[in-house]
Order: C-alpha cells, then sequence, then structure tokens
C-alpha cells in the first residue's frame, strides 16, 4: 500500500497564479484571431475567404473577427498572409450592463452545468476548472448537482431540441437570483450546427444569458475569466449596486 | 485503406472462393479490397447467421440509402482476418418498407435498425424492440429525417414532450420500481438518461435514453462542401476530433482515388496516437475521482492537462482540431517539432507507468473495480462491441493491427509491431490495465512515425468528382466507421458509426445485476460518450 498522502505533500503546487498574476504557461490557450490591418483590399478579402463560418469579416484594408462564430479551424492562421493571433483568454463578454452580480454573491458561486448537445471537449475543459491547474474552488466556484442551490446556469451545445424542455425545468427550478453563462461557440452561434429540424435556436436566444464565453472549446482559462467577470471580480468594475429586486 | 498488408490481398481470392459458395453473386474489387454482393431480402437472416459463425465476419454498418422511392441497404461487414471488406445489398422495389431483422444473427447491428426504423421508416420484421429511438415521443408518426425528401431546415414538432413519459415496466415483483437519471445529472455528465430497474440495493438491468444531443450532422451535412462535413466531424465529438476527422477523410480519398502522401499519413498517425494519449488519460482521470481517489486523481488531472498543453504547443490547439484536412494534413512540422513532441511524450509516458505502479497495489482502489461490471467474452463477441472495452474480455478488435490503414501498415513493419493491450477478466481492472497499456502503446507507435517520418508533401488536392467509400480507423474509443458518398465533391451521405454508439447497445446488455453504488464506478471504467454516440 504505497503511501498517496506522502506522495501528495511532496508534489508541487501546480495551480494557476491567475487572477493575481496572468497565466502565461504555454499551451494554456492556443489564441484568438484578432482584427488585422492589412495592405490591400485583396489581402483583407483573402483573409476573410478563408473562414469555413464567415466570422471573419473584410473591411477597406482592414478584416475584424466575430469571435462568437469563429471554430478555431485556424486556417486564417495559415494563409499567406494571415490574420493576426493573439494568445490570450480574456474572451468572454459581459452582455447584460444592468444586470451585474450583487455583492453578497462575489466571493462564492454555485454553478450548475446543463449539456444542451455540446462535444464532449467543451465538458473536458470545463472539468478541468476543479481540477489542479485550474483549482476554481480557490476562488469561490463550486459545481453542484442541483439546480434548487445553483446561482448560476452555465450551458453548452447548440441547444438540441431534445434538451429544450430539460434547460428550461433547469433554468426555472434555480431560485433567484440567477444568472446565465453560455460556454462555447456552439451556444453563442451554433458552431457548425445548423439550426432546423434538430435546434430551432441557440442558448444565447432562448435565455438571458448575461456573459458569453466563445471558443471551441473554449480553454479553461476562458471559462474561468467568464466565471470572474460574471462575479464583477475582474474586467470593468460594476458601476452601480444593483439590487435583487432590480434582477428579477 | 490504399496501404493494405499483402497477406490481406494474398487471401483475398482464397476468401472469394468460399464467400462465392455462399454468395453465388459476389464481386471482388482488387484494390480496396470489398467483396461486393446483393441479395434478396428474405436470405438476410440466413446469409448473415453463416458469415458471422462460419466466415468470423463482423458486422461493421447499416447505410441506408433512399433517392427516388426505393430503398437501398447495405450491410457492411469486416474481419480481423485479412478477408476482404464485405457489402451485402439489399434493394426494395418501390411500395416495400419492410424487410427481416437480422438483430438476431448479428447483434451489432441491432441500434442501427432501430437508427433506419426511426430516421427512413423501415420496419425490420423480427426485431425485438423498435420504436422511438433517435427521435423521441414528441415527433409526429411518419417522420423520417434521413429521407431524401426531407425538410431539414424547419422544426416539426407541434406537440408537448410528456414530462412523465417512462419507458414500459419489465420488471414485475412487488417492491420493483423504476429509478430514472438524467438527462440532467450529477456534475459534468453529458446529456442521457437512465432507467436503472430495482428491487432496491440491486440494479436489475439499466435502460438508456439517448440521443438527446441529436444534431442530425449527417442530414445537415447533405448537399454541403465535402470540407464542411470534416469541420463537422471533428466537432459533434471533440475528444475524438482527429480519430473521425481522419476516417472521414480517408473515406473521400478513397472514393475520388486519391493517394495521401505518406509524410501526411505519417502525421495523421501521430496525431491519432497523441489524441489517444490524451483521451484514456481523461478515462483514467474519471476512474480514479469516481473512486474518490484524490491524490491519483490530481496525478491523471496534470499529466491530461500537460498533454493538452502539449498538443496546443505542437499543433495549435488543444485538441487538435484543425490539423486533418481533406488529402492529408493542413500544415508541417519541423524535426524539432516533433522532437519536442516526442520527448513531452516519453515523460508522460514514464509518469504514468510510475501512477500505474502506485495504484496496482492500492487495494482500496482494486476493490472498486475487481469484479465490477464484467463483460464475458461470449458477450463482447456477441453484442460487437469494440476499442478498449472489447480487448479487456479478450475480444481482438485493433484496427491499427488487423487492417492497417494510412501508416499504420509501414509502422507495424518497423521491427515487430506493438502488440494489442489484451486482457481476459473484462471487469473494471481489466479494462484500467488495457487503458494504461495502451499509453504505452500509443508512445510506441509514435516513436516509430517520428523516427521514419518520410520526406515530401503533406497534402494533395482532392478533385470535386463522384465516389462512395468507407473509412475507418481506431478512435480513441473502438472501430469508428464512416461511410461517406460523394456527389460532384459534395456531401450525398455520410454515414457515421461511432464506438460509443455500438458499445452503449452493448453496455445496456452487458451491465445486468450490479449494486447501486456501483453505477458510477461502471460508467466510469467503460469511459463511453454520448456526444460520439448521439451525433
Amino acid at each position: 500500500m504505497p503511501s498517496w498522502f506522502i506522495k501528495g505533500l511532496f508534489s508541487p503546487v501546480k495551480t494557476t497564479r491567475f487572477p493575481k498574476q496572468p497565466e502565461t504557461a504555454p499551451g494554456a490557450v492556443p489564441g484568438r484571431p484578432v482584427a488585422t490591418d492589412f495592405t490591400s483590399p485583396e489581402q483583407a478579402a483573402h483573409a476573410a475567404a478563408q473562414c469555413p463560418t464567415g466570422a471573419i469579416r473584410a473591411g477597406h484594408i482592414s478584416a475584424d473577427v466575430n469571435l462568437n462564430q469563429c471554430i478555431y479551424c485556424q486556417r486564417c492562421a495559415r494563409t499567406e498572409p494571415p490574420m493576426a493571433w493573439k494568445a490570450d483568454y480574456t474572451w468572454a463578454r459581459r452582455l447584460r450592463a444592468n444586470n451585474l452580480t450583487p455583492q453578497p454573491f462575489r466571493k462564492s458561486l454555485h454553478i450548475r452545468i446543463v449539456d444542451t448537445g455540446s462535444c464532449d471537449a467543451v465538458i473536458q475543459e470545463i472539468k478541468q476548472l476543479s481540477k489542479p491547474y485550474y483549482n476554481m474552488h480557490k476562488l469561490g466556484f463550486f459545481i453542484t448537482p442541483t439546480p434548487r442551490h445553483a446561482d448560476v446556469l452555465m450551458v453548452t451545445g447548440p441547444l438540441t431540441h431534445h434538451m429544450r424542455l430539460a434547460l428550461k425545468k433547469t433554468y426555472d427550478a434555480m431560485p433567484e437570483p440567477k444568472w446565465v453563462i453560455a460556454v462555447g461557440g456552439c451556444a453563442l452561434s451554433g458552431c457548425v450546427f445548423s439550426r432546423g429540424f434538430t435546434s430551432a435556436g441557440t442558448v444565447l436566444e432562448s435565455l438571458p444569458v448575461d456573459v458569453e464565453v466563445p471558443g471551441c472549446p473554449p480553454p479553461p482559462m476562458a471559462i474561468l475569466y467568464g466565471l470572474m467577470l460574471l462575479a464583477g471580480r475582474v474586467g470593468e468594475m460594476p458601476s452601480a449596486k444593483p439590487t435583487i429586486m432590480e434582477k428579477a | 485503406m490504399n496501404l493494405h498488408s499483402n497477406s490481406a490481398v494474398g487471401s483475398a481470392t482464397n476468401e472469394r472462393k468460399s464467400l462465392a459458395s455462399l454468395l453465388p453473386n459476389v464481386t471482388l474489387t482488387e484494390p480496396a479490397n470489398l467483396a461486393a454482393a446483393t441479395i434478396a431480402a428474405a436470405n438476410l437472416p440466413s446469409v448473415t447467421a453463416e458469415l458471422v459463425k462460419d466466415f468470423a465476419y463482423r458486422a461493421a454498418t447499416l447505410v441506408v440509402r433512399s433517392y427516388e422511392k426505393t430503398f437501398t441497404l447495405d450491410y457492411w461487414f469486416y474481419s480481423i482476418d485479412g478477408s476482404p471488406w464485405l457489402r451485402l445489398r439489399v434493394e426494395l422495389p418501390e411500395g416495400i418498407r419492410e424487410l427481416p431483422s437480422i438483430s438476431e444473427q448479428a447483434h451489432a447491428i441491432d441500434w442501427h435498425e432501430r437508427y433506419a426504423e426511426d430516421l427512413f421508416g423501415l420496419t425490420f420484421t423480427g426485431h425485438p424492440k423498435l420504436g422511438d429511438f433517435v427521435l423521441h415521443e414528441e415527433w409526429p408518426e411518419g417522420a423520417n429525417p434521413m429521407l431524401s425528401d426531407f425538410d431539414a431546415s424547419a422544426l416539426l414538432i407541434d406537440k408537448e414532450v410528456d414530462p412523465q413519459w417512462q419507458p414500459e415496466k419489465i420488471l414485475q415483483t412487488s417492491g420493483a420500481f423504476v429509478m430514472p437519471i438524467g438527462p440532467v445529472y450529477s456534475d459534468y455528465a453529458e446529456s442521457a438518461q437512465f432507467f436503472l430497474e430495482t428491487v432496491g440495493e440491486d440494479v436489475v438491468r439499466m435502460i438508456p435514453r439517448l440521443h438527446f444531443k441529436y444534431r442530425g450532422i449527417e442530414k445537415h451535412a447533405e448537399g454541403q462542401a465535402f470540407d464542411r462535413a470534416v469541420l463537422m466531424a471533428e466537432r459533434f465529438s471533440g475528444s475524438s476530433a482527429v480519430a473521425h476527422a481522419t476516417a472521414l477523410c480517408q473515406a473521400a480519398e478513397m472514393a475520388v482515388h486519391v493517394d495521401v502522401p505518406p509524410r501526411a499519413q505519417a502525421i495523421r498517425l501521430v496525431a491519432a496516437e497523441l489524441e489517444r494519449f490524451r483521451h484514456h488519460l481523461a478515462i483514467l482521470s474519471d476512474i480514479c475521482h469516481s473512486t474518490g481517489m484524490i491524490v491519483p486523481s490530481a496525478d491523471v488531472d496534470i499529466l491530461e492537462e500537460d498533454a493538452l498543453r502539449l498538443s496546443a504547443r505542437w499543433a495549435g490547439h488543444r485538441y487538435l482540431y484543425g490539423l486533418i484536412c481533406p488529402g492529408g494534413v493542413s500544415r508541417d512540422f519541423s524535426a524539432g517539432e516533433m522532437a519536442a513532441l516526442q520527448s513531452g511524450i516519453e515523460e508522460f509516458s514514464r509518469r504514468a507507468d510510475r501512477l500505474r505502479r502506485h495504484l496496482e497495489i492500492t487495494s482500496s482502489f482494486l476493490d472498486r473495480f475487481e469484479g465490477v461490471g464484467v463483460v464475458p467474452l461470449a458477450n463482447a463477441r456477441k453484442l460487437g462491441l469494440v476499442g478498449p472495452i472489447a480487448r479487456a474480455s479478450a475480444w481482438a478488435t485493433d484496427l491499427r493491427i488487423y487492417r492497417p490503414y494510412g501508416f499504420y501498415g509501414v509502422a507495424a513493419g518497423i521491427g515487430s509491431p506493438p502488440l494489442e493491450a489484451m486482457e481476459s477478466e473484462g471487469d473494471g481492472y481489466a479494462r484500467i490495465r488495457v487503458l494504461f497499456s495502451e499509453l504505452f502503446t500509443a508512445t510506441e507507435w509514435m516513436r516509430r512515425a517520428i523516427k521514419h517520418l518520410p520526406d515530401g508533401p503533406i497534402h494533395k488536392a482532392l478533385p470535386d468528382s463522384d465516389g462512395e467509400a468507407i473509412g475507418y480507423v481506431e478512435a480513441p474509443k473502438g472501430a469508428a466507421i464512416h461511410f461517406l458518398e460523394l456527389s460532384a465533391g459534395r456531401v450525398k451521405r455520410w454515414q457515421i458509426t461511432s464506438p460509443s454508439f455500438v458499445n452503449w447497445h452493448g453496455f445496456h446488455l452487458a451491465a445486468e445485476n450490479f449494486a447501486f453504488q456501483d453505477f458510477p464506478i461502471m460508467m466510469a471504467s467503460f469511459g463511453l460518450s454520448i456526444a460520439e454516440s448521439d451525433r
């Protein structure tokens, strides 16, 4: 019988120092395309033409990126001239400025995850948050198996028709105040999955989403940043203190 | 499929003789090593029974096509002894939508028939259980999305879902009840529903209800450029992205007769084995978590994240999306990049080995797995299980060894081929040992491909032509088989047979009479994916 206790004691701490220090470990994030300046309209059009989902929009001599539609196929990075890629993880955006997290919830949020048809990679990346490298418990985020205990609904996937009722029941079962965080390009734009007989619309269109985290799949750092943004602990600080009544 | 070993082609002539006695009109296409025959629907059960029994053929998939008012059903079979792939074709004349089921003779086809019944509106007479499968009960009767005249762009449902829906109760004894689990359950579980029939402590049987995540990608891909289908193949089950993208690309390359450059094939092998390495670590992590072993869990978790970071440093994406492309791979790697990958994997392999040796002498861990979720060899064979689960029951299935594709034929010829990881007990512990062994064989495959990496181009463009073919790989979870029909470079029909689809069918039949508290442990040791099964 080996002593796991001793082994655990002598294992070094791996956890990210975020948000005190930015995470810079190579490979922790795959990077993302960002708005790029080219020298000619043809170059901008060429870069936009590489994108299979229309996430890149060509301007006059520049190209802009709609991250929600990006599926991280890296085609724009491998063409000539390439789009610029940036290795950051501040991908999440707050969608409802007037709906900021009230003060008492900032330090501890309980999260219920609902998978509405995402690939298993997104689930794996969310799981990483509880694992040693990211350890979101240290920042006060916890996963709960029941919606009754949840403050935050974390939704992934293109919202398949079969999951629509389950998602609604889960959302309805959560006590007020509650927040929704949509994780992954599939929840925001459908990713490569078409709407139609299997899906009537994305999570973004179906629930009052507070924070969106693009990515295919979003790396754990991007999801962690999204949670911190939701809690009002990174990014722009909330200007006014909202009340629970406002949320309802 | 163009790199079949010589022995496979050599034995094909003998096979044709014997096959011809069973199937008089069988034809053999040499380069593809494919035998094809058309038979009458009525003969299907008897022919299948003989194929399975006397020819050691295994059912691979069922591909239904319906372009006009008629149906063409292709039953695909393969064997691991070098005989050709076999395609049995049944053609149904206009107006006929009924044919005999072969679920009894080839159990692996059971769910394929349910799939075809639900999505094509065919009836398989004699099938033990037809009815709602992919489409749940709220779908109108007669809606068959895979038919060519179905409008896939609009939602069809007009009824409310019945929240109290339950399957028929099979167990009729006092105190028996059905315990529903899901579709939203547990901490990180994918969406699926399970009904545990129980009389208290012991679960007599488990009935899964899947396809909550049905995204209909096979239907939505129809009419799209092939390139788009590759993006879908990567993303419907991200943890096996390389495997599915490779299988689909191989089908297309075969269909339009393009030989992929050897360097691209070798890079595909390295990517596939890197994916397998990372995938198995994720399963082992779930296994450790299911028993509450904190320190080993953390150890595997750190290894898994290290493997993810290594993947991102190597190919730019943590799950290797965007690397496989039609006709090859999308980027080349320098010798330095390959060496960095190899030294990383060698180190992970050593760390995994240390962990394995520790776990093997931890009795509190072993107690939870030994004798839990036993699948005897006879069941593995009957249900046609694939992948590490089958190998833990001594059922040989590794396509990399028995039906070498891509660079595997070459890599196997360098020295003695890496042995197939096999165990015989078929319990949870055997599955864990197989997973660990496959970490080390994956390292060995990678080592060989990197050492003997051919020079040359990494990509060859595919012409926009017509054709159809089957592509297969040994995905991390087992055999992944993609059938593809192309028309002017666009997808006409795409059928995915994923290892999880096959193994979920086997799992719910194999897992009987277990204790309640073993359910999460069994799920973890089987390591099945819903996303891969539901597609």
